[in-house]
């Protein structure tokens, strides 16, 4: 019965949706006031009918009903609550039924906080994202029906992949939708501009905030992901350019230049007709990326040649919104003139160059992403594009970006000379230093360990003098009252400058400088991995809520001094026939002790991984970082205060 | 269930290299490591035969060290894998014919990128800084007209 209600709600919120679609539109159009303002209070009411929906799919899996197919094949009795809760959105329909709740979601959020938004841009805003609804929850009820009932439920469920019971990866999937459909928004506001035929300061300053909320949570879920896959695989990789992990890559690369394009399109009023395209591109790799995970045309054509209702489903949605969207731009941007003008040497070229490298890096990946499959179908050619291709291709542009980042952010507005880079002087002579120090320290010769190093501290200090650049001229301790009465835009930026810096370190610092050990060990045995010892203490049977492991107990040893003990384990989940292995790890800020039980060997022990791991944590460290600049950017009291005054009709620009 | 299956090919647990593959010899097996590296493990998502623990990459690991201990050199062992599984095998993909467009594209995407962005701001350089428009000149005209006394 909850079920049906759950399955009714969805196709109410579809109807629902589709009147939001058509009828504000038509009354943007024709100038009727109450058929514009019928978009508000609908899409209210489509969120609370998802969330209905999703509330009813939560409740049959938290109660375990196995009358429903999708709880049948994701869940278990035995499967702990948290997990018996990401169930829900851990497969194909119940993670489609998250998208669309988060979709109307954020309609709902710009219904609510868009009341000064001009009447008839709001009602377009607000239909342009129905009608991506509509497409998604069309797709849902036609193609990937979460409430499908059997006939003859059985008594228990075949699980959910025990590799996805895991507390990272529970939040993995909500943070990362959040990011994808929150480009849903910034999406909407391009083509209502482009139906509007106007974009001033003020529009720019509207799509700001929607992009950086997505662009913070795709932050944060990327980050999780790539933590997930560091402790849970076994090895410690943290990225493996898997195409899933390209498709979330991709939107984020374009939603950071698109940020970027924002702040010029809202301080000077140039680089619109770009904005309005990045804004386009950002959702189209969202979707992209929906098609490249929901298909599984990328991981096997074949798999995409047996089954593709749904895959040519995403394909058409991906088709009539981008190309659509791109047609319309092909037809209104040329009438969007900038009007601010800048010079060579500004803030504006160098956000263009930032524009410049993100994108293109975007697309380098997005080719180097596919090219498998356009090898199969052009060229008759099987072949793989892995991790030494994108290492190659994308590792230039970083460094290029990083390079750009602390002289950019240092240029005025406008129209610079290069003196103002000046300030960035001693933060150049202390990275290059650095980078030699290291380079001289390290052994071994590798070149990334002291790039990483000297890019990281140019990243980070550029960024502390820019903030205190901010506080003016005067005393210093003047000055350093003044640090923390900045606006939280200018705190957001640093941060997130910063915590690139700590990103690129810690990547840089890892791959260079892994140590790694293996060995069989028996009981009282050691293993030696650069200045650490690990002791094989004890090998013990535990048993799980719905698992059992051989649990190792390990002394680690530091310098010949006892550290603490590491507890890695290998887990069989029964009922979905899988072992995976927990690392156990030591955490430090500036290693990770990293140890992995293996098989029992015949000739008795146990085959034991060590691996030291420096600065790994900085990696994620760095992205939390630079989202808690996005954080702060966005409670910058300036959108609030200002985010609804238009400026003055001087500043539009007609599209006709 | 086929993406589950695939996720569980993707993510089985790594056994990666075992002690008892490993070569006594440090150099040959620093060697084989970076082999390992650069060859993808046939039945699993994107991982090479160094992280993955399926049968065919213990085999596959096993081959390379003994071409290594027959004494070939790193490029034949390559061309033998290649000969033997297709260029599939290979993580790197090859530098020549149609390939040649992936590892041109990101300096061709670069270039062109740049053409036009150097062409924007050239253009934006050269913009009669701060002039009206014809809209704000009407506009102006009419201001001034308001206040000139008649």
């Amino acid at each position: 019965m909850i079920a049906e209600l759950g399955h009714f709600a969805l196709i109410a919120a579809f109807s629902v949706a589709l009147v939001q679609m058509i009828v504000p539109m038509v009354g943007a159009w024709k100038g009727w006031s109450g058929w514009m303002a019928a978009a508000a209070p609908a899409a209210i009411a489509q969120v609370a009918l998802v969330a209905v929906s999703f509330a009813a799919l939560t409740h049959a899996f938290v109660t375990s009903d196995f009358s429903l197919r999708l709880v049948v094949l994701n869940s278990h009795t035995d499967k702990p609550m948290l997990y018996k809760v990401s169930g829900v959105w851990g497969n194909h329909e119940g993670s489609l039924l998250l998208w669309v709740l988060i979709l109307s979601a954020f309609g709902a959020a710009a219904a609510m906080f868009g009341g000064r938004l001009p009447a008839t841009l709001r009602a377009r805003v607000l239909a342009v994202q129905a009608s991506v609804g509509v497409a998604f929850y069309a797709f849902i009820l036609f193609t990937s029906n979460p409430f499908v009932r059997l006939a003859q439920p059985p008594f228990n469920g075949e699980d959910l992949n025990p590799l996805l019971q895991d507390p990272g990866l529970a939040f993995h999937p909500p943070f990362l939708y959040l990011g994808y459909v929150g480009l849903s928004m910034a999406f909407s506001f391009a083509v209502a501009a482009l139906i509007e035929g106007r974009v001033d300061a003020a529009w720019g300053r509207w799509v700001r905030p929607w992009t950086l909320a997505a662009w913070l949570f795709l932050t944060v879920g990327i980050a999780l992901g790539s933590w997930w896959a560091y402790y849970e695989l076994g090895w410690g990789g943290f990225w493996f350019w898997d195409p899933v992990e390209n498709a979330s890559f991709m939107p984020w690369l374009i939603a950071a230049a698109l940020l970027h394009s924002a702040i010029v399109v809202e301080k000077r009023e140039a680089l619109k007709a770009w904005t309005i395209l990045l804004a386009i591109l950002a959702f189209g790799f969202s979707l992209v990326g929906t098609f490249i995970v929901r298909s599984g045309v990328l991981t096997s054509v074949h798999a995409f040649a047996n089954d593709p209702e749904r895959g040519v489903f995403i394909l058409l949605i991906l088709g009539v919104f981008v190309g659509g969207a791109l047609t319309l731009y092909a037809l209104r941007a040329p009438a969007m003139q900038a009007r601010g003008v800048f010079g060579v040497v500004s803030r504006e070229s160098a956000l263009v160059v930032n524009n410049l490298l993100l994108a293109v890096s975007a697309f380098v990946v997005f080719v180097g992403t596919v090219w498998p499959l356009v090898a199969e179908l052009a060229f008759d050619r099987t072949l793989s594009v892995g991790p030494p291709f994108f290492n190659a291709a994308f590792t230039p542009f970083v460094i290029a970006l990083a390079v750009l980042v602390p002289l950019g952010s240092a240029l005025p507005w406008k129209r610079g000379r290069a003196k103002a880079v000046r300030a960035m002087g001693p933060v150049a002579l202390l990275a290059l230093a650095v980078a030699g120090l290291v380079w001289a320290m390290q052994t071994g010769r590798s070149l990334g360990g002291p790039l990483g190093a000297g890019l990281g501290v140019w990243l980070v200090a550029g960024a502390l003098v820019d903030l205190v650049t901010r506080t003016g001229r005067g005393r210093w301790s003047d000055r350093l009252g003044r640090v923390t009465r900045l606006p939280g835009a200018d705190w957001g930026k640093a941060l997130a400058h910063g915590g690139l810096g700590l990103t690129i370190f810690g990547v840089a610092a890892l791959t260079a400088w892994q140590q790694e050990g293996v060995a069989v060990l028996d009981i009282g045995d050691r293993l030696a991995v650069g200045r650490y010892e690990v002791e094989l203490r004890e090998v013990e049977r535990v048993q799980g809520p719905n698992y059992v492991a051989t649990r190792a107990t390990l002394a680690a040893y530091e310098g010949g001094r006892e550290i603490g003990s590491l507890r890695p384990e290998k887990r069989v989940y029964p009922v979905a026939r899988m072992p995976t292995t927990e690392a156990g790890i030591d955490s430090g800020l500036f290693r990770d002790l990293y140890t992995v039980i293996g098989d029992p060997q015949t000739g008795g022990g146990w085959a034991v991984r060590v691996y030291v791991k420096p600065y790994a944590n900085w990696i994620w460290g760095g992205a939390i970082v630079m989202a808690l600049g996005g954080v702060l950017s966005l409670g910058d009291r300036r959108y609030r205060v200002a985010a609804g005054a238009q400026k003055v009709r001087v500043a539009e620009v007609p599209a006709e | 269930m086929r993406t589950l299956l695939l996720l569980i090919l993707l993510a089985t647990p790594a056994g990666a290299v075992q002690p008892d593959e490993m070569l006594d010899d440090p150099a040959l097996e620093a060697r084989a490591r970076d082999l390992s590296q650069g060859l993808r493990c046939l039945v699993c998502r994107n991982e090479s035969i160094d992280e993955s623990n399926a049968d065919l990459a213990r085999d596959m690991r096993l081959l390379v060290r003994e071409r290594l201990a027959a004494g070939e050199s790193d490029a034949e062992i390559v061309e033998g894998l290649v000969d033997r599984y297709g260029e599939f095998v290979l993580l790197e993909p090859q530098r020549n014919g149609a390939n040649l467009i992936l590892w041109g594209a990101p300096l061709l995407l670069l270039l062109a990128g740049a053409g036009v962005a150097a062409a924007h701001i050239m253009r934006q350089s050269k913009a009669v800084p701060d002039g009206l428009d014809p809209a704000e000149e009407a506009q102006l005209r009419e201001l001034l007209d308001e206040t000139r006394p008649r």
